[in-house]
């Protein structure tokens, strides 16, 4: 019995025991396949001709079949700017989203982990209400939109004028952040079909900027989630004294806080780009051609003739190409500026 | 005294920071979802050059409740069968023992104990339409497909993410090249991950074709059956987001300190009672955090099952996303805005719950 126990257990602390080490590496190996194995298919699954396709599976290139470039001649050469025009769409919204939701989002982070707000429950509640009452005045009524959101703005701000003084109770920091938050379980789906007819009444359907602010808001909150735990967990001192020394906050915000949250910037923003880079529904809502992303290209070769795997294949593996590249080079802040986020979040 | 407008810009400092975010998100996210509400109880009509909308009350709710596409969201019922009965039988005691336990702690309070009958009263009603449903001869739901979706789909997450972290946190050699492998899911397009599936679980061309023939299933077709079709989604969706939930517990667990491990190891525990005892308490907050996250995220699946089986056979592996989304290319926007509710209603109920009675004692526990 001890003979056996000694076996398992560990001789220095740390260093596993023969029979648990091979064990873990076992598992550690099995988990890499079933991780590798769909991602090596699919860059097979490029070189073959459809012919190869068939039963029997083929699984090594040069042994089982003679590969080929024809699918990725088709996507660069054939389709070429139909490849390219998406894939520059996919990084002008994924790269702009990604900048503009991580400034915003430190900069709203920040300061609720700073400054204290009381935004005033009646404001609040009469801002709802009149923007409901602006909606319905544009849906049921046929009211320019135009007037409409100058009409309710005016009034919000002359009421909060007569009334403000009279709204007691406040809510803290606390809600605002818990209020950021849960936008994100809002589903897409729900808020999909508004901004679509949004954008159409503005004309910015199937463009970069509607797809640009869409994905902004829709990553915003990831940005505040994972960002406030970062600037609350930074000492104040140097940025008292830097305001001693007549700094204004953009200069203290830029200049010192910044530069010391850059793992979990870098982390955010990669989180973010990778969701924004994937993104499919949304985009399949607000583009149709000119602005239309990589993820529909993907889809769309799913032609009549049934899916086209090969160029699948090859526009699935030049999308994750460039991410697989930045995260190999960003892996050391991934868990880091991931972790401090979560733990308090 | 006139200000310039640098001094003007400084002084306002306060608000100009918060204020883009919030202006964004009402404009984006409340704006949205006060027209859904209108969308929801509105009929959406093509007209001679344009569109229209019908007030109409609560009847796009009322359809999908106990009208026409009662099958489609809630599902068609069958009588209970017997792991109907012990999967309610189980759920009954859960909850019945977690409100005693809330009572007789002696904190209750009456916000406290109406917040517990919400969320006690969720979760029956979900169990209730899942054994009712679940059946032979009855049909599961769009409702009932997501909530599978969310539960099976995160446990399994949440134990190989954490099986992993606990392998990938030992002495081992090559730890960053298996960090960066078990990865990569996350950074491929969902709807590439979907159609990769596709070609993986082709019985007749992919590339366990062969094995499949060997043991004789040549010629099924998972796609047509609703379990091994429901089965793949999840497969597919395990696949791609282990990963996330794997990078923050491998954080959290090489970040809890040495010593209490090397005590608890010097003492003689066991492996199982180091986690248990030790490791596990120390990364609960976290694990509860990244669980929350994904049980939000997973409410809004829709690109697997639309790219594996385009939500068939019928309507098995629809999820409620899913089933937005084609009443909305049906342009039924009224009936998409309802379901799309009923979404956002059942997660924000379920996620509140987690957040307020789970995550929140973990959290106070360890201070």
């Amino acid at each position: 019995m001890s003979r056996w126990r000694g076996l398992f257990e560990s001789r220095r602390f740390g260093e596993l025991a023969p029979i648990p080490k091979f064990i873990c590496y076992a598992l550690l190996a099995l988990w890499s396949i079933i991780v590798l194995f769909p991602l090596y298919w699919v860059l097979v699954t490029s070189f073959k001709e459809p012919v190869d396709v068939a039963y029997p599976p083929k699984f090594l290139p040069f042994i089982d079949f003679q590969p080929s470039l024809h699918a990725w001649h088709y996507i660069f050469v054939d389709l070429g700017n139909d490849t390219f025009r998406p894939y520059a769409n996919s990084l002008i919204v994924a790269s702009v989203s990604t900048l503009l939701a991580v400034l915003i989002g430190s900069m709203a982070a920040y300061a609720l982990s700073r400054i204290e707000y009381k935004p005033k429950l009646g404001s609040i509640i009469g801002f709802i209400l009149l923007l409901a009452l602006a909606i319905v005045a544009v849906v049921h009524w046929q009211v320019d939109w135009r007037l409409a959101v100058i009409v309710a703005v005016v009034l919000f701000l002359l009421l909060l004028r007569a009334f403000g003084r009279y709204f007691r109770r406040h809510l803290g920091n606390g809600d605002i952040l818990f209020w950021i938050i849960s936008q994100r379980i809002l589903p897409p789906v729900v808020a999909a079909i508004p901004i679509y007819v949004m954008f159409q009444k503005v004309g910015l359907l199937d463009t970069h900027l509607a797809l640009i602010i869409t994905y902004t808001t829709v990553n915003l909150p990831i940005v505040v989630w994972l960002m406030y735990d970062f600037f609350a967990a930074i000492p104040r001192d140097l940025e008292e004294s830097a305001q001693l020394d007549g700094a204004s906050r953009y200069r203290i915000f830029v200049g010192i806080v910044l530069p010391l949250a850059k793992p979990g910037l870098i982390a955010a923003s990669l989180l973010v780009l990778i969701l924004a880079w994937n993104e499919y529904l949304l985009a399949l809502f607000l583009s149709t051609a000119k602005a239309q992303t990589i993820p529909l290209l993907v889809a769309a070769q799913n032609a009549t003739r049934g899916p086209q795997w090969w160029y699948m294949s090859v526009l699935i593996i030049i999308m994750i190409a460039p991410v697989v590249v930045l995260t190999i080079i960003l892996q050391k802040y991934i868990a880091r500026g991931l972790l401090l986020g979560a733990v308090k979040g | 005294m006139r200000l310039s407008f640098s001094d003007w810009f400084d002084r306002q400092a306060d608000r100009l920071f918060i204020l883009p975010a919030v202006l964004i998100l009402l404009a984006f996210s409340i704006f949205p979802l006060l027209i859904s509400a209108y969308l929801a109880v509105s009929r959406f009509q093509l007209t001679a050059g344009g569109y229209q909308l019908r007030f109409i009350g609560w009847l796009n709710f009322k359809k999908l409740l106990i009208g026409g596409e009662q099958y489609h969201f809630l599902g068609v019922f069958a009588p209970v069968p017997w792991y109907g009965w012990l999967l309610g039988a189980a759920v009954v005691l859960l909850l019945a023992r977690s409100l005693a336990s809330y009572i007789r702690s002696g904190k209750s309070t009456v916000i406290g104990l109406v917040g517990r009958a919400v969320t006690t009263m969720a979760i029956l009603a979900l169990t209730v339409l899942l054994a009712t449903t679940i059946g032979a001869g009855g049909q599961l739901g769009s409702l009932s497909v997501t909530v599978i979706y969310v539960a099976v789909g995160v446990t399994c997450q949440f134990l190989t993410g954490l099986g992993l972290a606990m392998l990938c946190s030992q002495n081992i050699r090559c730890r960053s090249f298996f960090r960066v492998v078990f990865f990569l899911p996350l950074m491929v397009t969902p709807v590439g991950i979907a159609y990769t599936f596709r070609m993986l679980a082709d019985m007749t061309q992919g590339p366990f074709a062969g094995l499949w023939r060997l043991i004789g299933l040549g010629d099924l077709s998972w796609a047509s059956q609703a379990w091994s079709a429901r089965l793949v989604v999840m497969v597919g969706d395990t696949w791609q987001w282990t990963p996330f939930i794997f990078i923050v517990l491998l954080a959290a667990i090489e970040g809890q300190s040495r010593e209490q491990v090397e005590a608890a190891s010097l003492d003689g525990a066991s492996y199982w009672q180091i986690f248990r005892d030790v490791t596990w308490p120390e990364i609960a907050p976290v694990a509860s955090t990244i669980v929350l996250i994904r049980v939000i995220e997973a409410f809004k699946i829709v690109d697997l099952p639309n790219v594996l089986t385009n939500g068939g056979p019928g309507i098995a592996t629809e999820s409620l996303t899913l089933h937005s989304f084609i009443n909305w290319r049906a342009l039924d926007l009224g009936g998409s805005a309802a379901v799309a509710y009923m979404l956002l209603i059942v997660s924000t109920v379920i996620c509140a719950s987690f957040f307020n009675y789970v995550m929140q004692p973990m959290r106070s526990r360890r201070q």
